[in-house]
């Protein structure tokens, strides 16, 4: 008989069962990169997806040969409680084609006396539009500083891709919000 | 075959018999205690204290929805020190009321009823086995639990942002529980769900070690008492789910005092993901807290109708199911953070499929009672009482399984009277009913049938006056988490409070059958149940000896998972 002993045996358990806990606390822990991949990779959330100049030309293309549906997109901005910037949309709604480049504008003021450095948070709604909203350039895709009363103009270049049209989740959606949240990226955050 | 495990026999043979008796003095025994029945009772004395802490705690709520309008939140929050006429205080003091209830009645007292008290009682006993596999990490995992608690009572009376004490709900959802609540108390609060968390995750490991590696001979796992393996269901959930609870809060934690910023926007971070973690840990908790209520009910409805239960394996792994599927549902506690319709669909349909290892439980249990020469003993009128109430709880769990119906009823009282019906009358139920089964073999004393009986039906009243109503409430849109509503809902809250508090005259009862048993109750006999009691820990005296089992009990051939104990048949 071999002299693993009881005492040997529930250590080893013991051990396995420790691991398995200690495992899905790394589980955790990863969840957060993961989810956010997730979100980017699926439009969860309406998360919007980044474009380049060629993939917007191919989608112009497809938009082309599949007739023209369009969407009233509709801009939206807010700011976060401690941001003591002036921030809104240069056009609140604008049309446009399946599939067409459209350029929209923001503007966005300091009213304090010190210069800020802000980051935009982003999403669509509805939820479902965010992996069909593409964005070529943005002022989101990088942090803006403002000096004290500084104003300034903002453009986002997007379209709608047309492989919205094979889903049946974008049946019946008309208008999509494009929103924006400025917060503060050069303080603690709380 | 080995019949005696070495290891255990820590003393010569000649001593064996002083040494099953031999008991360490009052401090050692109770405050250093590694005897899994000690500690066991030490779990249950525990848990109810925390319960009355909890039920109080639900009293004052009751007592403040009774009538619309803001009647006594102004006088609880000057008990604590602020200022009670201001309407933010009162409010921060609603959800220091409801954080408090929920966190205690889930962390502090169904757990440690469910899992520390009767698990460690009742798995060793039933399995066989002289202790449990670590009898001092089982010590640890009891004091930890008992800091926890403290350390959440304190939370109450340190600053929690808008007033005294953290009010975040159970869920402690951010950003609420981040930049919302400054102040230390929320702090506490977390680091008493770390400290429960850890407690349990020990106890988890030490349940699964014993079950796996200290079984009788004989006793396969297909030959395990269904209590047993309940226990080791949850034993498996709470060590896959606990530690991502742990994650989520220590991330909470750091995005509240060291800047990270995991759940805020701000720096990238996103505030659904907390929900995301929060409940794929609040799932199996839920399964964490009835798993062991089904194991022992399975036990009473076997006894009372004296008959083998219905479907043995197809309960066991009807429990293993529901522990699996337990883990992929998560996300219908949240449907209204914008799920898109597939996701929506997916989780009502996983969370449905729950439906079927459940039925097979019902099922069972009414199967099992079904010819059987039934006998209404208390455990066993508890035990249909809690077979009646968690169908009740587990019919409207599917109304809210409906991704489309829940976008409705999210938040209301529908899924107060909902969960309420599950854990309040079922979990409760079914441990009123443990309670009442073993309370002679753990204590040695009989308790009074008669009290018992009164205590149901007393309790069965109340809290079915206290949640059916919600149902109504819920279904009208009356939402959940407020202390005022409008005065259409005033006739169905009053009577909810009514059934309060004939639910507070059962629980009157059940401390008079305790100082009955005390005072009057006569010595039981070791299988007092009789022909139906089939399990080990009835071929002990009651109570069992300190130290029992030095010679291991040997699982035969003839001896089935429905009968442990009965001897060789003479024709074999």
């Amino acid at each position: 008989m071999a002299t693993i002993t009881l005492e040997d045996r529930n250590k080893r358990t013991m051990l396995f069962g420790f691991g398995m806990a200690l495992a899905m606390l790394g589980m955790g822990y990863a969840a957060v990169p993961l989810y956010n991949l997730f979100c980017r990779v699926t439009g969860f959330g309406g998360t919007t997806q980044v474009a380049s100049e060629s993939d917007a030309a191919l989608a112009e293309q497809f938009a082309a040969s599949a007739g023209g549906v369009s969407y009233s997109i509709r801009f939206d901005a807010n700011t976060a409680r401690n941001m003591p910037w002036e921030f809104k949309p240069v056009q609140v709604t604008d049309t446009v084609a399946i599939g067409q480049r459209d350029m929209a504008f923001y503007t966005a003021r300091n009213n304090s006396d010190a210069p800020i450095t802000g980051t935009a948070t982003f999403n669509v709604e509805p939820e479902q539009a965010g992996r069909y909203f593409n964005k070529i350039q943005c002022f989101c895709f990088t942090e803006q500083t403002l000096q004290p009363g500084e104003e300034i103009r903002m453009p986002v270049l997007y379209y709608v891709d047309p492989a919205a049209l094979d889903d049946p989740n974008m049946k019946g959606v008309e208008q999509i919000t494009l929103s924006y949240t400025f917060h503060r990226a050069d303080q603690d955050p709380s | 075959m080995a019949t005696t495990a070495e290891g255990f026999d820590a003393h010569h043979e000649d001593h064996a018999h002083d040494h099953a008796d031999h008991k360490p003095g009052f401090f050692a025994r109770w405050f250093m205690s590694t005897n899994h029945k000690d500690i066991g009772t030490l779990y249950l004395i525990f848990a109810i204290i925390a319960g009355i802490v909890g039920g109080a705690i639900s009293g004052a709520m009751r007592v403040e929805l009774a009538q619309p309008g803001l009647q006594y939140l102004g006088t609880f929050v000057d008990m604590l020190g602020g200022d009670g006429t201001s309407f933010d205080q009162q409010g921060h003091m609603w959800n220091v009321l409801i954080t408090a209830h929920g966190l205690i009645m889930v962390f502090f007292m169904v757990m440690p009823a469910m899992i520390g008290g009767f698990g460690n009682w009742f798995v060793p006993l039933m399995i066989g086995a002289p202790d449990m596999a670590f009898p001092r990490m089982n010590n640890i995992s009891f004091w930890l639990t008992v800091a926890g608690f403290c350390s959440l009572l304190f939370s109450m009376f340190v600053p929690g942002g808008t007033g005294m004490g953290a009010g975040v709900g159970w869920t402690v959802y951010a950003p609420l529980s981040t930049s919302g609540s400054v102040g230390p108390a929320v702090d506490f609060a977390i680091f008493a769900l770390h400290l429960a968390g850890a407690g349990s995750i020990l106890g988890a490991t030490n349940f699964i070690t014993t079950i796996f590696n200290m079984r009788a001979p004989g006793m396969t796992l297909h030959k395990m008492p269904l209590f047993v393996w309940s226990v080791l269901v949850t034993a498996f959930l709470l060590l896959l789910a606990l530690p991502v609870l742990a994650a989520a809060i220590t991330m909470l934690l750091t995005d509240r005092n060291f800047g990270t910023t995991f759940f805020d926007p701000a720096g990238g971070g996103d505030p659904v993901l907390y929900q995301h973690l929060f409940w794929f840990f609040g799932h199996p908790e839920v399964y964490i807290m009835i798993l062991p209520g089904f194991g022992m009910i399975s036990q009473i409805v076997a006894t009372f109708s004296k008959k083998p239960v219905f479907g043995y394996l197809g309960m066991a792994y009807a429990m293993v199911a529901i522990g699996v599927v337990g883990f992929i549902v998560w996300a219908h506690h949240m449907y209204t953070v914008g799920l898109d319709v597939n996701t929506k669909m997916y989780f009502t349909a996983a969370t449905m499929v729950i439906a079927v290892p459940t039925g097979i439980k019902i099922f069972s249990w009414i199967a099992t009672m079904w010819g059987g020469s039934i006998e209404f003993k208390s455990p066993m009128v508890w035990a249909m009482g809690f077979i009646f109430l968690f169908t009740v709880g587990g019919v409207t769990g599917v109304v809210l399984a409906n991704g489309g119906i829940d976008d409705n009823l999210h938040d209301t009282y529908y899924v107060v009277a909902h969960f309420h019906y599950v854990l309040s009358l079922g979990a409760v139920t079914s441990m009123f009913a443990g309670w009442y089964y073993w309370f002679p073999k753990m204590f040695g004393r009989w308790h009074s049938e008669f009290l018992a009986h009164l205590h149901f039906w007393v309790f069965f009243v109340g809290v079915n006056v206290i949640f059916f109503p919600m149902h109504f409430l819920g279904l009208q849109g009356m939402a959940r988490r407020y202390p005022d509503y409008t005065p259409a809902f005033a006739y169905w809250n009053e009577i909810a409070t009514i059934g309060y508090m004939i639910m507070a005259v059962s629980i009157v009862i059940f401390f008079v059958n305790i100082l009955y048993a005390i005072f009057f109750g006569k010595k039981p006999e070791a299988n007092y149940w009789g022909e139906g009691a089939t399990t080990l820990e009835w071929s002990l005296s009651s109570p069992p000896p300190f130290h029992q089992f030095e010679t291991l009990p040997v699982i035969e051939e003839h001896h089935s998972a429905d009968d442990h104990i009965s001897p060789k048949p003479a024709n074999a």
